[in-house]
């Protein structure tokens, strides 16, 4: 353990690299899928298709996206868009799924109550149905953000680094101390991560406060 | 109403992704997608001083060297910093290709190697003119070392008794029962098992993709019963692996050679890089992977003891 | 690239051999069920367990905080600790081999539990009312019911282990990770990609395959198919699929 104690700095400049990686793209994959988990609640017949493409793009091995990023983006091969990229597509591939599970879940009296109100349009879906959704949307959100923090450690077979760095480094010279600071690193990202997006969602949704506590991660 | 709780509820998101990316930003540089990790100075284009990006290879020896060319060129007053743990020469060499890095410590056989699959070329200093001749109008290969770090056939005492092997040819008649362990790439490239074949005839009954310390693991265990190991790696003697003699010379020559991006070679680099290159023997080069292979020092440290002791950095 | 793509997967050479695809398959698919089977072996009893009797709850939290363990570091941390205490191809084939059915577990466990949770309680009710023992109570009333849920378990187990046992070719096994591995160490971009497609395609057809499994397996008093309703949507697949 004192290889963890001598290269604390070296851990700390990874893990920030590592959420920044794991981070961004899940707030653009939120930002992409909220449109379309919309199109596939809203018009029912594109449900199957959005969801079953989507969710198959997360069934392309990490391992092989990252590789081919370069080349499907044009972009420079150690630039970490690519891993931000790959990264946003297995985002997108979780989210599309819970945006639509988190719109289904809008009671359909409150929906038709707010219809009736005289809301419309954007107006409904921005100040009813999805702040309803919010609870759904954030336990999916958790499980892409703990997918993240996991996959990102594989980015470092491209030479763009993060906390992955020292899983690799750990297994070529052995170094059980730079295996074990790689693995509670990124345990302990995932636990902030989740920590952060609970917050939030709590504070979104002050009206939940008062009845029972967020839905865990788990359907539980 | 409901537009006053839905803008409170915009407001409460931004700030918080806004404070999210605060907190994962503020801990490190100010750009922490900046792709240097080991070095501080900062790779801004801001001055007209030359810009070095020094990468390595995903193996311990390729990182030292990249880090004592690093140093080397930061005592000079170069602004240098590295990219390490790249991936295999054919994913550095794009890297340089597109300006991602521009120095890279290399070898002078397999080098060649890459670029033309026919070179046969054996003898030290015809590889390396070979190789001059092969490189990209935009790479130059500087002043070779005298460290050598080749490919080599490495088994236990016990295997070496029992088939009674001493040079790489004794292994034709008994290959049939024996796997070999090497990088994924030595599968296909021209002096790894094609060549074994070509060259010595020796076809193994199975082929083991592993490497670092997971193929030394490997092969102290009877997992594989020879592997491919690097002539330097310290492994090697501290766990009393017979190397066998390349009689056949097929790995040829492997002279350290710092491969550089011509746009990035002025005078003051080229100089830093020398006077390493002058330095650097074979002995000195396994003495060195001790200290980071063994002995678990950073690649980093490691080379900074090396430049100050022969005054370099 | 497309068309080097198509000509890596067309060249007969890749098709035949230790190295060629048919084997790499075999392997893969190897793995593959023998990682589901010890792990269903382990979560769905677990689940059913815990979603039956209520207990134990915090299994289910563990194994879902369990997902955040980087995959590739585990594998490495098991492979440098148990491959000098093991022999032979167990060396490199256990790590794997645990590292994934521990990616398999949480999945199922959570299908499992979750479908015996959402049982009506008025259905288990009266299944106790008629005179059943707990044990006919699982097996009659909360297994069939669960069955949706448990089998989505499955399927997002499935996925991901499909996906991710290619990671065994990074410590030297074999399966459809080595056109990965192989083609990154060579600069081979056409195999990386061809392997990428052959491993999306598996669990394609896998995916395929688990839907009509469970269409056929499903109550159909489950399904709504006795309402006329074609029966795709099955009530509360979704809700464990985004557990992914």
């Amino acid at each position: 353990m004192t290889w963890i104690q001598d290269h604390l700095g070296l851990i700390g400049s990874l893990a920030v690299r590592h959420a920044v990686l794991a981070g961004i793209p899940l707030l653009l994959g939120l930002v992409v899928s909220l449109p379309l988990g919309w199109l596939a609640h809203r018009y029912r017949r594109l449900a199957p298709v959005a969801l079953a493409g989507t969710g198959l793009l997360y069934t392309i091995p990490s391992l092989a996206l990252f590789i081919l990023m370069p080349l499907l983006l044009g972009t420079k091969i150690l630039n970490p868009i690519n891993v931000v990229a790959a990264m946003t597509i297995y985002t997108i591939a979780l989210l599309v799924r819970t945006v639509v599970d988190g719109l289904d879940s809008v009671p359909k009296d409150v929906d038709a109550a707010a219809l009736a109100m005289g809301l419309t349009g954007l107006r409904r879906l921005l100040g009813v149905q999805l702040p309803l959704a919010i609870p759904v949307i954030a336990a999916g959100l958790r499980v892409a953000a703990v997918s993240n923090v996991s996959i990102v450690s594989v980015a470092s077979i491209i030479g763009v680094s993060q906390l992955g760095d020292l899983l690799v480094d750990g297994y070529n010279r052995d170094i059980p101390g730079a295996l074990w600071a790689g693995i509670i690193g990124c345990l302990a990202l995932a636990l902030l991560f989740d920590i952060v997006i609970q917050v939030v969602a709590r504070l979104l949704t002050p009206w939940r406060a008062s009845t029972k506590p967020a839905a865990a991660g788990a359907p539980a | 109403m409901h537009r006053s709780r839905s803008r409170r509820a915009a407001l409460t998101l931004g700030l918080s992704m806004a404070s999210v990316l605060a907190l994962t930003a503020c801990g490190g540089s100010s750009d922490p997608l900046n792709s240097s990790t080991t070095s501080s100075s900062a790779t801004s284009s801001t001055t007209g001083a030359t810009n070095i990006v020094v990468g390595s290879a995903d193996f311990s020896e390729s990182v030292l060297l990249a880090e004592i060319y690093a140093g080397a060129l930061q005592a000079k007053g170069v602004n240098a910093t590295t990219k390490l743990n790249i991936g295999s020469r054919e994913i550095y060499l794009k890297a340089l290709d597109d300006g991602s890095i521009n120095l890279i410590p290399e070898y002078t056989g397999a080098l060649a190697y890459y670029y033309d699959k026919s070179f046969a070329e054996t003898d030290p200093t015809k590889v390396y003119d070979g190789l001059v001749g092969l490189l990209p109008a935009s790479l130059q290969v500087l002043t070779a070392s005298a460290a050598e770090d080749n490919d080599s056939i490495n088994v236990t005492t016990e295997t070496a008794q029992k088939y009674s092997l001493k040079t790489v040819g004794d292994l034709a008649a008994h290959a049939k029962d024996l796997t070999l362990g090497a990088p994924p790439e030595f599968k296909d490239r021209p002096q790894g098992i094609p060549g074994l074949q070509q060259t010595y005839g020796i076809t193994f009954k199975s082929f083991r993709p592993l490497k670092g310390a997971a193929l030394v693991n490997a092969l102290k265990n009877g997992q594989v019963d020879a592997a491919n190991i690097f002539s330097t790696d310290p492994a090697i003697a501290a766990n009393g692996f017979v190397t066998l003699t390349d009689d056949k010379r097929l790995f040829g020559a492997q002279n350290v050679v710092p491969l550089i991006a011509k746009s990035a070679a002025t005078s003051d680099v080229v100089a830093a890089l020398d006077a390493v290159s002058a330095k650097l023997t074979t002995a000195t080069l396994s003495d060195l992977l001790k200290k980071t292979d063994i002995d678990k020092q950073d690649p980093a440290t490691v080379a900074k003891e090396f430049l100050s002791a022969n005054g370099l950095g | 690239m497309i068309t080097s793509i198509w000509a890596w997967l067309r060249d007969p050479a890749h098709w035949s051999g230790a190295d060629g695809i048919p084997t790499r398959l075999a392997e893969h698919l190897g793995y593959t069920a023998i990682v589901m089977v010890l792990a269903a072996a382990i979560a769905l009893p677990l689940g059913l367990y815990v979603g039956h009797s209520g207990r134990a709850r915090w299994l289910i939290t563990a194994a879902n905080a369990a997902r955040a363990v980087p995959t590739l570091g585990l594998l490495f941390a098991l492979s440098l600790w148990l491959g000098p205490k093991l022999s032979g191809d167990l060396a490199f084939s256990a790590p794997s081999i645990i590292v994934l059915v521990l990616l398999a577990i949480p999945p199922l466990l959570a299908g499992a539990y979750a479908g015996v949770e959402a049982v009506d309680p008025a259905a288990r009710d009266a299944a106790k009312g008629m005179g059943m023992q707990p044990a006919q109570v699982l097996r009659s009333v909360e297994l069939p019911v669960a069955l949706p849920l448990l089998l989505s378990g499955v399927r997002a187990a499935l996925l991901q282990v499909i996906a991710t046992a290619t990671i065994a070719a990074y410590v030297g096994l074999g399966g459809l990770g080595r056109y990965l591995i192989d083609g990154l160490a060579t600069g081979d971009y056409a195999a990386t990609a061809g392997g990428a497609l052959l491993v999306a395609g598996l669990a394609l057809a896998a995916d395929l395959l688990l839907a009509a499994l469970t269409r056929a397996v499903v109550s159909p008093g489950l399904t709504g198919k006795y309402r006329g309703a074609d029966g795709v949507d099955i009530p509360g697949r979704t809700d464990v699929a985004f557990e992914r």
